[in-house]
């Protein structure tokens, strides 16, 4: 199943949460977090970056469901 | 590429009774590569102070907090201290912060300004009915923070002078022995353990009750890091943002341009916030060593593996590479991606309380009183991690 990443510009606070468990999927090389892949396969490690970010910048959904932050 | 081996320099800079910037930092950030410290215990280390290279070494997994406790780490105590969450690296540090994250997150605390801002006003109502001098650290700094992350937790407010020694010793940097750093640990964790008991008896709406359904029915942290968390949150849901309150008033009190603008324009408090944030040097200095991993290089300097890098944010927030102007405290400054609470996955867990707590003190204080001033000697703490008044009076 693929998963889709999206991060809210407007929320991300620059804390670098994201890409330090998961350098992979999240990069910070800019004012805001990015994924370098908008589409992944499953990654437990999406959903604990959605789960800690500070400022619950980040969504996981697949098929348009959302998955994480997890409630 | 240097790895030069010259002496390594003593350190901290800073000294402990004012809130300057030790002016060393700035012929360290504007040498090449990195410098090579020596603090009063452990090993030699290499001090990070530029930005970019800070960002860097915070951010990045190839550098292991957990790694520390398998050398002789760089500390400022003989003793050493227990770093809990603050000690562990993925996937460890991420499965207990997880349990916790949910309970810090902007949107949850937002919840939390009415309450908060009613007991600035309450706080300042007595404060005015109790006439000054009044010591605004022990009235109205220590209180607010204090209030609201017992609430939060669920810890006793009345217990404060309690726990409030206990944490004054964990963030000491005196030379407590490790008997006596292991003896105020274990008082403050026998404390935590019978209010966790308690909370499981009489389960309520509060964290402390949440992480020990995490750990009953969940099973995701052992008994020992469920207590550790809870005392971890206590103290660091505190002291920090107790001790910025003050720092800040005299930070303002110090530029006055400044502070009257935010007196005409209370709109700008957010961003005077993460100026103050930004400004302010907390810290005696670095501290929490990472180790690399692999041999990395940071800035032009080959960190080899297993050597430790101590990070100076204070530092790195002055750094003109980064900022325009760094020296100059102004309140509408954008773009203030300041490093005051970290960065990476120790990133401070509660940077959106500390936040909306400092808006709300410093806010509330400087309306209510438009000739606030000091009004006698500060008492600055010494030996403390954290640096700030002990004792502030203060006029208005």
């Amino acid at each position: 199943m693929t998963w889709e990443i999206e991060i809210d510009p407007q929320l991300c606070m620059a804390s670098g949460s994201c890409a330090a468990i998961a350098p992979d999927l999240f990069v910070l090389d800019g004012a805001h977090a990015r994924p370098p892949h908008d589409r992944i396969e499953e990654d437990e490690r999406a959903l604990d970056a959605a789960d800690v970010c500070p400022a619950m910048a980040i969504t996981v959904r697949a098929a348009g469901k959302v998955l994480g932050p997890r409630p | 590429m240097t790895t030069a081996d010259t002496a390594p320099l003593s350190y901290p800079f800073n000294v402990a009774e004012s809130l300057d910037l030790s002016d060393a930092y700035e012929q360290v950030r504007n040498s090449p590569g990195l410098l090579k410290v020596q603090l009063t215990y452990g090993e030699p280390a290499w001090l990070v102070t530029r930005y970019a290279e800070a960002r860097f070494v915070l951010g990045d997994q190839r550098f292991s907090r957990a790694e520390s406790a398998n050398h002789d780490e760089p500390r400022q105590s003989e003793g050493r201290r227990d770093s809990g969450i603050l000690g562990m690296d993925p996937p460890d540090h991420t499965r207990l912060r997880t349990l916790v994250a949910k309970a810090f997150t902007v949107r949850q605390v937002e919840k939390l300004r009415p309450q908060v801002r009613q007991l600035t006003h309450e706080l300042l109502d007595e404060l005015e009915a109790a006439g000054p001098p009044a010591d605004l650290v022990d009235r109205y700094a220590l209180p607010i923070p204090v209030a609201v992350i017992c609430r939060l937790l669920g810890v006793p407010e009345q217990d404060r002078p309690k726990f409030r020694a206990w944490s004054d010793a964990a963030l000491s940097t005196s030379s407590l022995t490790a008997e006596e750093f292991d003896a105020n640990r274990d008082e403050l964790r026998a404390y935590m353990g019978q209010l966790i008991e308690e909370h499981r008896r009489a389960p309520r709406d509060d964290l402390m009750t949440a992480l020990i359904d995490a750990r009953d029915t969940g099973d995701r942290l052992s008994e020992l890091e469920l207590v550790d968390l809870c005392v971890g949150i206590l103290v660091a849901g505190h002291e920090t943002t107790a001790t910025q309150i003050p720092n800040f008033v005299l930070a303002l009190l110090d530029h006055p341009d400044q502070l009257s603008l935010l007196r005409e324009r209370p709109e700008l408090i957010g961003g005077a916030v993460e100026e103050l944030l930004r400004f302010v040097p907390l810290g005696s200095g670095a501290g929490q060593a990472r180790y690399a991993t692999e041999d990395i290089d940071v800035g032009g300097t080959l960190v080899r593996a297993g050597t430790p890098v101590l990070v100076a944010v204070g530092a790195a927030n002055r750094d003109a590479l980064r900022f325009d102007a760094p020296g100059t405290l102004n309140i509408t400054r954008t773009g203030n991606q300041h490093l005051g609470f970290g960065h990476g996955v120790h990133h401070c867990l509660g940077a959106p309380l500390a936040r909306l707590e400092l808006q709300e003190a410093i806010g509330a204080l400087i309306t209510r009183f438009p000739k606030l001033q000091v009004a006698g000697d500060i008492e600055w703490k010494t030996q403390m991690l954290v640096r700030g008044p002990r004792v502030l009076p203060v006029g208005w």
